[in-house]
């Protein structure tokens, strides 16, 4: 019998996310004794898989290709997580919505730029009006909220989800 | 003498005298209900709605913190319905404003976060408003952030009822409703604002705040009580 | 009258009244001047009628200045009393057909019938309306003003008064429809120092202007009802908190309480009776929400106007702290009918538990446009098609909006439901103050919801948390709707959180913010799938265009 396929996605946002999913420290043996990390910044695999059980998704949905990505990611998986604080609420990612796409650049590539001030256009994704949440765009299963969500409740989340119980995600709150 | 009542909150008998609150006799018997604008020692205005609570024989939901005990009283503290609403208040106050806790002062230290993860609010499904708006750092010692700011008016009324300056008050309506200083002013600017600090001390969030604080460094509760009145006896000379 | 706009700002000048002629009146000419006609140049109208029938040497004709005469699509009115002949849209220069027409007045003339749109209606609240002139004290006595108030001073007793409002069945003509009788008796009977009696004239819903043609057209009738309500709750002071906006029912209320002061119908001991009452004028700054009874309250106090948690109710605790009655000014305007002709009278009139008549605004797509008083169990169809002339260029019906921003949309399968407070609750509506706009098939239901809610948004106070973030969050959905941007998740966001702000508000604005959400979806839901799922407005108001949309 064939482990449960276990992804990570990161898409805006700082990764830490991800470091607090590695700081469970030896419990990630048993996680992962229990299931097979299949794709994610923390192995190396190329493609997104089909047939993904549980993909945990870090970050907000800022540009064109996150878009595109989570879009893609939620077709191929069965459990989808909202992973941490820029997932579920777009968080720091979100504090351009108020300024706008425009004017943000400029300040960013144009106004403070002495030396061959322009906005990139052609190498990277397009960033869209807002960032948003990922449940603003896909369907979300679980929302694990945290910046970053602690290791321990990570473990609980994980270890529930590959037993099969619906996720117990109490303790859990933004921020901290 | 006083009279004492006789009522059930969560089908639990409990007591309490004539003139207190349904929250008072609540808390008094270690029934939790949430509250945001309430705080001991100033007036109530039962505006968050977070302290909604049923009243059997009433078919509207009253505020906990302004309703006065009756003899024989039924109160239903915690339902479903009840959590459900306090959900999505918790909810809008979150989304009103730009709420950002990664990098808030009272990250940790904040009612807001503490009340959703007291009622298991994991995520946002309400529009988000994302309205821009100002921060005033002209106080030497103090800053109000509006983007992190409830409206709960504990500032307004701390500073007018406690301290009695009254330098906060609040402007505009609606959405556009903002906590001021001295008619608008820049903070830095009142002539009635005694730096005490006490608007400081009870903002549940980050929008009041000390200058000089960290992300997550602006505890209000375990530092001791207005130690910015010793700042301003010094400055004084006094 | 600093408030006042210069431009709004009446002049005071001099009416050619019965009063200045010696021997019968032949002809009287009526020229409406309440702001919907002096809108229209009605004072010029009255100037010039005045010159040309000097001119002509007509010494037995008078010009006179009224109050509403109802039919506000066909302004400026002028009437000659004698016949009931009406002419609509009168141009200040030419004003020679009038002088001709009174010329040919004679002694055995009658009324000729004017319509349905005068003879369907029932005029109690407004029954002075178009025949007194709202600035005379003189010309309100002499129709019988201010006889009930000294009888009643004279002869009854503050428990015979209240009794009298309650067999009437009278209830608040606000909206709520709470008995007037029972408040009174609670005023009456509360602990106090002193009391108050407050006259609500704040009225604010969009297409609503029955208080203010009240105030316009007989300011007078108002006094003495308050009076007569200050006697019945043993009040002494009261106040009359109107909106701003009305400039000239501002005007002339104060020009009424001075002469009523003068006269000895205000102040101390009215009427040579030991009862002393007076009323001061408290001007609103432009905020909804200060209709609302605890926030109105606030206001006259000088504070910012928020409403409070109710209990306790002003009837008990209000202005000051102390038994407070607030009534509209409809409700008052029936006080002096009913003790004049009685309870049983009274309510005689109606249908089931609303008694006597209701004054309703006809606005919107309603060829007679104006103001009109029928009896409550009035058919809708009646007030729509027989009194309102049916829609404009004969279109269809679809729908007509009661109850300001916390109402709903009744449809044309309710057309023959008999109006009263309880029929317009069955069918998610409210009766409110009485304002009735009427849409026809170019109206876009969703389209309607979206402006009621920005309506509420804009008006909200700020205070409670539901309706300060939950109206804005409400208009933000159905304005994703109307352009096309909606999906089905958002549908269910909005129905979820309309029933949560209409639970948790703190004061009737926010509750009742999300109505015109619910009634919409009630009888047009199939409008909202049109835009959610086909991305088309059905009616053509909504721009569309066609958008990737996310999820």
């Amino acid at each position: 019998m064939s482990l449960p396929r276990v992804a990570t996605v990161w898409l805006d946002g700082c990764s830490g996310c991800h470091m607090s999913l590695v700081d469970m420290d030896e419990r990630i043996l048993d996680i992962f004794s229990r299931a097979d990390l299949v794709y994610g910044p923390l192995v190396d695999f190329k493609e997104f898989p089909e047939d993904v059980d549980v993909c945990l998704v870090e970050g907000a949905v800022s540009s064109e290709e996150d878009l595109h990505k989570i879009r893609m990611v939620r077709e191929r998986t069965k459990t989808l997580v909202s992973f941490g604080d820029c997932a579920v609420t777009s968080n720091v990612p979100g504090m351009r919505n108020p300024i706008g796409v425009g004017p943000l650049l400029d300040r960013a590539y144009l106004e403070n730029v002495t030396l061959n001030p322009g906005i990139p256009s052609d190498i990277v994704p397009k960033l869209l009006p807002i960032s948003t949440p990922v449940h603003r765009v896909v369907k979300v299963d679980v929302f694990l909220p945290g910046c970053p969500p602690s290791a321990d409740l990570i473990f609980t989340m994980l270890d529930d989800l590959l037993a099969g119980r619906v996720p117990d995600v109490a303790g859990s709150r933004f921020g901290r | 003498m006083t009279t004492v009542y006789t009522l059930r909150i969560d089908g639990r008998d409990v007591a309490g005298s004539e003139d207190a609150t349904v929250l008072d006799v609540a808390r008094e018997n270690g029934i939790d209900i949430p509250t945001l604008c309430h705080l001991d020692g100033i007036t109530d205005r039962g505006a968050c709605r977070l302290c909604m609570v049923e009243i059997t024989g009433s078919n509207k939901l009253t505020p906990a913190c302004m309703t006065k005990i009756v003899e024989g009283m039924e109160v239903t503290a915690h339902s479903d319905r009840l959590l459900e609403y306090r959900r999505a208040i918790t909810e809008m106050l979150f989304v009103e404003r730009n709420h950002i806790c990664a990098v808030c002062v009272a990250n940790n230290h904040c009612e807001l976060q503490d009340t959703a993860e007291e009622l298991g609010l994991t995520h946002f499904d309400l529009p988000r408003i994302s309205p821009k708006v100002d921060i005033d750092a002209s106080h030497r010692l103090f800053s109000i952030d509006h983007n992190r700011c409830i409206l709960c008016l504990r500032c307004v009324r701390v500073c007018d009822e406690i301290e009695g300056a009254h330098t906060w008050d609040i402007m505009h309506r609606g959405l556009d409703t903002r906590v001021q200083t001295d008619m608008g002013i820049p903070w830095g600017e009142s002539t009635t604002c005694t730096s005490c600090g006490k608007c400081v001390q009870v903002c549940p969030t980050g929008a009041l705040f000390e200058k000089g604080r960290a992300v997550a460094r602006g505890s209000k509760t375990r530092r001791p009580f207005l130690p910015w009145m010793k700042v301003v006896a010094e400055e004084r000379g006094l | 009258m600093s408030e006042m706009p210069a431009a709004a700002r009446p002049v005071r000048r001099r009416v050619v009244t019965e009063e200045l002629h010696e021997g019968p009146i032949r002809a009287s000419a009526y020229v409406c001047e309440a702001a919907s006609c002096m809108s229209a140049q009605a004072a010029e109208i009255t100037a010039r009628l005045g010159e040309l029938v000097a001119e002509s040497g007509l010494g037995d004709v008078t010009v006179k200045r009224v109050g509403c005469l109802g039919l506000c699509a066909a302004g400026p009115l002028v009437e000659i009393a004698q016949t009931g002949q009406l002419f609509e849209r009168v141009r200040p220069d030419d004003v020679d057909g009038i002088v001709a027409a009174l010329r040919d007045v004679k002694p055995t003339d009658e009324r000729r019938p004017q319509g349905p749109f005068f003879e369907k209606q029932m005029r109690v609240a407004t029954e002075n309306f178009g025949l007194v002139d709202p600035e005379s004290l003189d010309d309100y006595v002499g129709r019988g003003g201010y006889e009930t108030l000294r009888r009643v001073l004279a002869d009854m007793t503050s428990a015979e008064v209240r009794d009298e409002i309650t067999r009437s069945g009278l209830r608040g003509r606000g909206g709520a429809g709470y008995p007037t009788g029972l408040k009174w008796t609670t005023v009456a009977k509360a602990q106090g120092s002193q009391k108050y009696v407050i006259c609500n004239a704040d009225e604010g819903d969009p297409g609503a202007f029955m208080d203010r043609s009240v105030l316009e057209s007989d300011p007078y009738r108002i006094l003495e009802g308050m009076a007569i309500a200050a006697f019945a709750v043993h009040a002494t002071e009261g106040y009359v908190y109107c909106r701003a906006e009305y400039p000239l029912a501002v005007y002339r209320l104060r020009a009424a309480i001075r002469s009523a002061q003068r006269a000895g119908f205000l102040g101390a001991g009215i009427a040579d009776t030991s009862f002393n009452f007076d009323i001061q004028v408290r001007l609103g700054a432009g905020a909804f929400v200060c209709g609302e009874e605890t926030a109105l309250i606030a206001s006259v106090e000088g504070r910012r106007g928020t409403p409070r948690p109710r209990p306790p109710y002003p009837a008990v605790s209000g202005l000051w702290g102390q038994p407070t009655l607030i009534n509209n000014v409809e409700t008052f305007a029936n006080v002096p009918a009913i003790l004049r002709r009685g309870a049983e009278w009274y309510a005689s009139i109606g249908h089931g538990k609303s008694r006597g008549t209701k004054v309703f605004a006809l606005a919107g797509r309603i060829v007679n446009t104006g103001l009109v008083e029928v009896p409550m169990g009035m058919t809708l169809r009646e007030i729509v098609y027989d009194i309102g002339g049916g829609i404009i260029g004969g279109r269809p019906f679809k729908a007509v909006q009661t109850g300001g921003p916390s109402g709903g949309c009744i449809p044309a399968q309710f057309l023959d439901m008999e109006v009263d407070y309880e029929s317009l609750i069955e069918v998610g509506s409210f009766i409110g103050s009485g304002g009735l706009i009427v849409m026809d098939d170019t109206s876009c239901m969703v389209d309607v919801a979206k402006y009621f809610q920005d309506f509420c948004r804009d008006e909200s106070c700020g205070k409670c948390t539901p309706c300060r973030v939950g109206t804005t969050q409400m208009w933000m959905l159905l304005d994703q709707i109307t352009r096309g941007e909606a999906t089905l998740d958002d549908l269910a966001t909005l129905e979820r959180l309309a029933a949560i702000v209409q639970k948790t508000a703190l004061c009737g604005l926010g509750q009742g913010a999300p109505n015109p959400i619910f009634s919409t979806l009630r009888y047009f839901r199939d409008e909202y799938m049109a835009h959610i799922v086909d991305r088309v407005c059905p009616a053509g108001v909504c721009a569309i265009t066609p958008v990737e949309v996310m999820a």
